[in-house]
């Protein structure tokens, strides 16, 4: 009896003990899954072409990484779609594509293309997996396009930027980067690494990943490409600062007292601030800085994916501070800023017309215009991609501009309502070389309303509403140099012109004009 | 071989997941056969009783996008802060009348004016007022322009003015007008000048 009792007993024993057990295995196993797909960074895949650069989010099905197609070609030329599941129908240009749900072939113009998997359409939307890129791109766009698919990036296009890389002769404690292209890469430093990050750049490799220099400081840089960005990361001994030709083709990697005493109002970079991002700092700099010291600086965050380049912003506050005005060169004379993207759809103009989708129509459009003008135009947001303020005004601001214009759309009124920053906010005051965030703008009023008087005379010219006012809408005043928003409203109730590409054109080209007349004042601006 | 106890245990778990899940659908389905006011008919409108004064309301009109000066009488305490409430409140009022010249979405309210020295005024709308707002930058800027200029019409020592959702900074009333910062009296009385003529 007491020998049954005691096997009962430890029968019960184990049967809690392995259900205790196998409780914990599979919390255990449930957090261990739950901290490694929180952990797990989200695969973007980059494009570079001549049109735009810009990035989108992977999506995986099934284990296999797949990509809106639609969004993909978006950017790249005039794009519409058809969803009659099972059937999906994608006409991008002139060219037409076929697809079926489930089925790993499509016909582009007639003819066969493999996709490498299965294509999905979810809700509409049209799936294709990434592999597939390297045989669909060239059909769509007539042209090479190259998908690096271990990095995730697409050239299209022969738009790859190389590099050389070498040690002084002189001084081997210096390392000089050489690009064929400006780039503008994000700096970040730790012990013993200094990392140059290249979001925003086509750039390709050495046919070595490793490269070795006779220099005991600097013994080695490493080129590595990894979910849509390149890097070269350098071995070093020392902290180094890193220097930014003013053309933007040249990094100079040197110890802080050699690079302060041969080089010291070198450049940092294309177009460079010497402020940090916006939200870590409330002012931002006019003056360019010195030098951009990695050793000791925290690299910036990355900008927002699908957007431009903006130059490198890594550089101390006080060292820059302490450094004279140096003549920044000017890439773009325009910024214009397609308002609104990704979840933020600005106005409801209809049930199927959101602001943010002809905002960025109008704004391929006056691109057009100007550069037919010869007026060098920046879009700062040329896909669905969301854009913080702050990332608009910092874009705008590093890029060193003469003119920003952003562009919203409305359904209320009539024709065209031109806005100029509405001051004083009342902020920070000026430090130094730098401007408080909030009326960065101050200085430029004038401009800003001479470059809208502008815009509305030729608006006036071509019978179009027009109406100037000031307005409290960011990011206008966080924005250095001359800047207006350009509200466009139907000409009448109908909200049918907005879409028009007539009226877009009538709108754009007299926009364009308007900078035209004023390039003069707003190129001598500083 | 797993034990009978567990095996009581699953099913006594399994039976509690299978009464819970009835029982929140046809929760579910009682919550979805209740009807949900989509108006708020709580009154925002000022007090009738006591004496009344004569104020300039700054009333936004979307048809032609201009902002107008028009007297009204209403009922103002004596206390300053509550005088700015009633104040607003006659605005709105006015904005949610079914002929408004800029309709606010149904239930918008002020929740409360602080008035701080020296010279800062703090307004705080409920969320309806600002989730259900019209989007774009012309109707947001008359409604900022309105609240401000008719607080610093009637107030005096006002010089600048925060607006606040539930409590709370927002980055942008609807998506445009900017209610990061603090808007400055004498730029929004330039603001409301050009709004006064539609050009």
């Amino acid at each position: 009896m007491r020998s049954t009792r005691t096997n009962r007993t430890s029968e019960i024993a184990n049967g809690y003990g392995s259900g205790v057990a196998f409780g914990c295995a599979s919390l255990l196993l449930f957090l261990a899954v739950l901290l490694v797909s929180a952990a797990a960074p989200e695969k973007h895949l980059a494009i570079f072409s001549t049109a735009a650069n810009y990035s989108l989010p992977v999506i995986t099905r099934q284990g296999q990484d797949y990509i809106g197609l639609l969004e993909l070609l978006d950017p790249l030329g005039t794009v519409s779609a058809k969803s009659d599941p099972p059937r999906w129908r994608l006409h991008y240009n002139n060219v037409l594509g076929e697809f079926m749900a489930g089925k790993s072939r499509a016909r582009i113009q007639g003819r066969d293309a493999d996709l490498s998997g299965k294509f999905l359409l979810e809700n509409g939307r049209g799936l294709v997996p990434v592999a597939s890129l390297n045989s669909l791109l060239p059909r769509f766009l007539g042209g090479p396009a190259t998908l690096r698919e271990e990095s995730n990036r697409v050239f299209i296009g022969n738009i790859a930027t190389h590099f050389t890389a070498s040690v002084s002769p002189n001084d081997p404690s210096r390392l000089v980067f050489r690009f064929t292209a400006p780039v503008n890469p994000s700096v970040a430093s730790e012990p013993g690494k200094l990392r140059l990050t290249f979001r925003r750049e086509p750039l390709t490799g050495p046919a070595s990943p490793m490269l070795t220099f006779s220099s005991k400081i600097i013994p080695s840089a490493d080129y590595s490409e990894n979910n849509g960005a390149a890097a070269i990361e350098v071995a070093t001994s020392i902290p180094l600062f890193a220097s930014f030709s003013p053309d933007g083709r040249t990094i100079t990697l040197a110890p802080a007292k050699s690079q302060t005493a041969t080089n010291p109002p070198a450049a940092s970079g294309p177009g460079t601030p010497a402020a940090g991002t916006p939200a870590a700092n409330t002012s931002v700099a006019t003056s360019q800085a010195a030098t951009a010291p990695a050793a000791g600086t925290q690299a910036t965050s990355a900008p927002a994916a699908n957007t431009p380049a903006p130059p490198a912003a890594q550089t101390n506050t006080q060292s820059s501070s302490a450094t004279p005005p140096v003549s920044v060169p000017r890439r773009y004379f325009a910024i214009v800023d397609a308002s609104h993207g990704g979840n933020d759809r600005g106005e409801a103009l209809s049930t199927t017309l959101a602001e943010k989708d002809i905002t960025v129509a109008f704004a391929r459009r006056l691109r057009q215009e100007l550069e037919s003008r010869g007026i060098s135009t920046l879009v700062l947001r040329d896909s669905d991609a969301n854009l913080s303020l702050e990332d608009r005004a910092y874009f705008a601001n590093t890029t060193h501009a003469a003119v920003y214009i952003a562009l919203h759309a409305a359904s209320n009124g009539h024709g065209v309502r031109l806005y100029t920053a509405l001051l004083p906010y009342t902020g920070e005051e000026d430090r130094g070389p730098f401007r408080s965030w909030t009326t960065a703008q101050s200085t430029s009023i004038p401009l800003s309303q001479a470059t809208a008087a502008s815009v509305a005379a030729q608006l006036r010219k071509v019978q179009v509403t027009v109406r100037t006012l000031s307005a409290p809408l960011r990011p206008l005043n966080n924005i250095v140099t001359a800047a207006i928003a350009v509200e466009v409203a139907p000409p009448a109730s109908n909200l049918s012109p907005l879409t028009a590409p007539d009226y877009q054109q009538l709108i754009a080209g007299a926009v364009a004009n308007g900078i035209v007349d004023i390039r003069a004042q707003l190129g001598a601006a500083p | 071989m797993i034990p009978r106890h567990f095996f009581i245990a699953v099913a006594v778990l399994a039976a509690a997941v299978l009464g819970m899940s009835l029982y929140a659908w046809r929760m579910r389905g009682r919550a979805a056969a209740t009807p949900v006011a989509t108006v708020d008919t709580r009154p925002v409108v000022a007090p009738v009783s006591g004496s009344t004064e004569q104020v300039t309301l700054f009333v936004a009109y979307d048809d032609v996008g201009v902002l107008h000066a028009q007297t009204a009488q209403i009922p103002l305490p004596s206390v300053r802060q509550q005088r700015a409430e009633e104040l607003l409140k006659a605005l709105l009022a006015l904005y949610l009348d079914k002929n408004s010249p800029h309709p606010l979405p149904p239930g918008s309210d002020i929740r409360s004016v602080y008035l701080v020295d020296p010279g800062l005024a703090v307004i705080d709308v409920n969320a309806a007022f600002a989730d259900g707002h019209r989007s774009g930058v012309l109707s947001e800027a008359l409604t900022v322009a309105s609240l401000v200029q008719t607080l610093s019409a009637n107030i005096p020592g006002i010089l600048k003015v925060k607006i606040l959702v539930e409590g709370k900074q927002r980055d942008t009333l609807a998506g445009h007008a900017d209610l990061s910062a603090f808007y400055d009296v004498s730029a929004v009385n330039q603001l409301s000048s050009q709004l006064q003529s539609p050009q």
